[in-house]
């Protein structure tokens, strides 16, 4: 179990030397993306001016001040509560993310599937776990709001933030077929039929 | 009591925002609990992650989570309460809409079909409305219930056959729960639904997952059946976030409701951990929050 700290972006050698078990800590920037977000990407093939090449994206929507622009506010928002969706809804859409924009990290709540992890193990990537619903906690690691595109989309635009010492994270899936989320759906679903026997409700 | 609408209005606006700030008693017991049962190394460090989520939210007076959910208002309306049914959901609307602007609360509500969003959450038939009636005098109580969504996703009817009786609906949630793993923001309530029609049986799993905690099933078959499930969910190591330990829900809650001859419905639906609701009773004395 090792904790890096990352300065974002990183190369692949970097994405594959993380391990399931890890901690991981990000520095820099990140990058906010989610379902609408990834469908005018990749359904609808619109293009973003912005460089996600070796970044990370968190599987974000957040609550935002619309401010007059300043050097706080580059783009008109500052940052209220910004949080972390389920990330298994976006499953489809790895792959193309890793090949067609870079990106090298993943971090949501709740996990990804088979298709995430081959892409990692194909293309060098890493998905980071953080708490599901500790916005208020997570909103304190954002400094700022650098910049912004696709905000017809609004809340659901790409979002570039800057960040302090953003994590600790774990390392839940990895680029050598680590998942901690199917390690403990292979665990729950040995314990199935004893639960079920206990409560009468075996098949 | 005549119903003053600039004070519903005024009282809905104000639940949504405490809703989202402050987690109701139950709920932050409920995670003391789960604490003190928690033998998982990674499940005890999530937990704590949450508990000090609850209280940065409170310090530096956040929402606890960035999902703003679907606004539910529950009305439920006593003996000798004089309004206007039409204007009360007009007033009620123009809260959720006035809480999402003056505290630039994301919308999170979009049209179906063209995921259109009026950043207002408003729209179609949303927020949603219950009204209710009940036996106190010159009273009404205002329930705000902002869904979060990642939980909501994991709903689920099945209409099962009289013959697969009460232990195929049991087997149904067990297998739900374990389907869903970490998605639903665990430690969660499952809501089960128990009868009814297929609305009236979906409809019950959402009371049932919005329940306080350590409230019972009114219903005495329906009491002993979230015993038994509460216990037998927190025995499958789903644990915080998906990622292992005991803590999977605070609770299994039940709610039923008759059911026709050739039926057996069964539903569910999820909380998530940021179990948010807020109260307000209206009486001609004032204003209570809770």
């Amino acid at each position: 179990m090792t904790h890096h700290v990352l300065d974002m972006p990183i190369d692949a050698d970097t994405a594959r030397s993380l391990r399931i078990g890890d901690t991981v800590t990000l520095r820099r920037t990140l990058y906010g993306i989610r379902d609408a977000t990834l469908i005018h990407m990749f359904d609808r093939d619109r293009r973003t001016r912005l460089d996600l090449n070796g970044h990370a994206v968190i599987h974000t929507a957040p609550n935002v001040h619309k401010v007059p622009v300043s050097a706080e506010a580059p783009v008109g928002y500052t940052p209220f509560c910004i949080g972390t969706t389920t990330s298994m809804r976006m499953e489809r859409f790895t792959r193309a993310l890793m090949e067609r924009e870079g990106v090298r990290l993943i971090i949501g709540k709740g996990g990804m599937g088979p298709a995430t992890l081959e892409a990692f193990r194909d293309l060098g990537g890493a998905y980071l776990a953080i708490v599901g619903g500790a916005a208020a906690l997570e909103t304190t690691w954002i400094e700022q709001i650098e910049d912004i595109d696709m905000d017809d989309l609004h809340p659901e635009s790409l979002w570039r933030f800057r960040i302090r010492d953003f994590g600790p994270l774990l390392v839940g899936m990895d680029s050598h077929g680590g998942s901690l989320f199917a390690d403990v759906q292979d665990a729950v679903a040995a314990r199935r039929d004893a639960v079920l026997a206990s409560i009468g409700a075996s098949e | 009591m005549d119903l003053d609408m600039r004070e519903v209005e005024a009282v809905c606006a104000a639940l949504y925002v405490q809703a989202l700030k402050i987690l109701p008693p139950d709920i932050k017991a409920g995670f003391k609990t789960l604490v003190q049962n928690e033998t998982d190394a990674t499940g005890k460090t999530i937990l704590g992650t949450m508990v000090e989520n609850i209280a940065v939210a409170e310090r530096t007076k956040n929402i606890l989570c960035q999902d703003t959910g679907i606004p539910i208002y529950n009305v439920t309306i006593g003996r000798n309460v004089a309004f206007d049914g039409a204007e009360l959901k007009a007033a009620i609307r123009r809260g959720c809409e006035r809480a999402t602007k003056e505290n630039s609360l994301r919308s999170s509500v979009v049209h179906p079909i063209t995921r259109k969003n009026d950043q207002t959450s408003c729209g179609i038939r949303v927020p949603i409305i219950h009204v209710d009636f009940d036996t106190r005098e010159e009273t009404v109580g205002i329930e705000m219930i902002p869904k979060g969504s990642g939980s909501e996703n994991g709903s689920f009817l099945k209409m099962l056959l009289p013959s697969d009786g009460i232990k195929a609906a049991k087997r149904f949630v067990i297998d739900r729960v374990v389907e869903l793993g970490g998605r639903v923001c665990p430690p969660t309530i499952v809501g089960v639904g128990l009868g009814g029609t297929s609305d009236l049986c979906m409809h019950l799993a959402k009371i049932a997952a919005t329940r306080p905690l350590r409230t019972v099933c009114s219903d005495e078959e329906g009491a002993k059946i979230e015993a038994e499930l509460s216990q037998a969910v927190n025995e499958l190591g789903i644990g915080p976030q998906g990622l292992g330990g005991r803590s999977t829900s605070f609770a299994v809650h039940v709610e039923v409701a008759a059911t026709h001859i050739t039926q057996n419905p069964v539903a569910v639906n999820i909380q998530c951990h940021s179990a948010r609701r807020a109260l307000a009773t209206v009486t001609p004395g004032g204003i209570a929050f809770s």
